[in-house]
């Protein structure tokens, strides 16, 4: 094993027509700012649709959770054009269906449901965070 | 015969990890809702990649204008391989310095700094629509 300490890289869509992006976004946020600071990070998603060579390594030597708003499954899809492959990935359409009383809204802005969403589901993906640095140590 | 457009597509390049990535979302939606409605429209930039043949359209469908964060160009680049050339290409880094605007520093949500450039960045935005409609 190298000696480098390896990172969790998320990987929201951050989609710009929907909603469900913005909660993709926040949720990655929340947990690279808030929840799991150190030990997750992201980069730009675009870097990897024009194939830039430090995103691409980033994302090809640590294990990669993405978040896509919905069903188009845009942030796997990008990841996987590059051959990465996504240790998980998660659907910001799946987490309102379990919280049907969050209806999220806005896209510049969330709305206070979507803001309690977000918390709600970044501590989910969080404990896949845990599980796959766990799995790096074993 | 001239053809008028009618509409502008803007694809932001909507980038996670600089300010200026969401200095970029928050400025095209800006144009989008409350500058250009209704003259304008969007498409989630990893639709070119995830997204089908109708999707890959887009920029041939209406004539384009990519708004980048940084000298990367991710949006104008993929958009141009992936779709169609873009009309315009405008970088946030540019027009920053054109405005005298330093300073940025969070991606997540907008600080006083990353207001004042959203707003900055959307009247940019919205003339270059208007360039592109004329
Ligand atoms: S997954 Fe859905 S919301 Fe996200 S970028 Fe793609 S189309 Fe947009
Ligand atoms: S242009 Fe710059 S800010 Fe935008 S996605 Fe690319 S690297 Fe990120």
């Amino acid at each position: 094993m190298s000696g480098k300490k390896r990172k969790v890289v998320v990987l929201p869509c951050s989609g710009i027509g929907k909603t469900l992006g913005t909660v993709g976004r926040e949720i990655a946020y929340e947990l690279i700012e808030d929840l799991r600071p150190g030990v997750t990070t992201t980069t730009c998603l675009p870097l990897l649709m024009i194939e830039d060579p430090d995103a691409k390594k980033l994302v090809t030597d640590n294990p990669v959770i993405t978040i896509d708003g919905c069903p188009f499954g845009c942030a796997r899809k990008s990841a996987e054009s590059i051959g990465v492959t996504v240790s998980k990935g998660y659907r910001a359409i799946d987490f309102c269906r379990v919280h049907k009383d969050l209806k999220p809204e806005g896209i510049s802005e969330l709305n206070e449901a979507g803001k309690k969403l977000v918390v709600l589901a970044a501590k989910e993906v969080a404990e896949e965070v845990d599980r796959l640095l766990a799995e790096e140590k074993s | 015969m001239d053809i008028k457009v009618l509409k502008v597509g803007i694809v932001s390049c909507s980038g996670e990890a600089l300010p200026e990535g969401t200095v970029s979302r928050v400025a095209c939606r800006k144009v989008l809702d409350e500058l250009r409605p209704g003259q304008t429209v969007t498409i989630c930039l990893p639709l070119f990649i995830a997204g089908g043949k109708e999707e890959r359209e887009f920029a041939n469908k209406f004539p384009t204008v990519t708004v980048d964060g940084c000298e990367k160009m991710c949006a104008a680049k993929s958009t141009e391989r992936l779709s169609g050339k873009p009309a315009r290409s405008l970088m946030i880094r540019d027009i920053l310095k054109k405005h005298d605007i330093a300073g940025l520093k969070q991606c997540r949500g907008l600080g006083p700094a990353e207001k004042i450039a959203s707003d900055a960045v959307a009247e940019e935005v919205a003339k270059a629509v208007d360039e592109v409609l004329e």
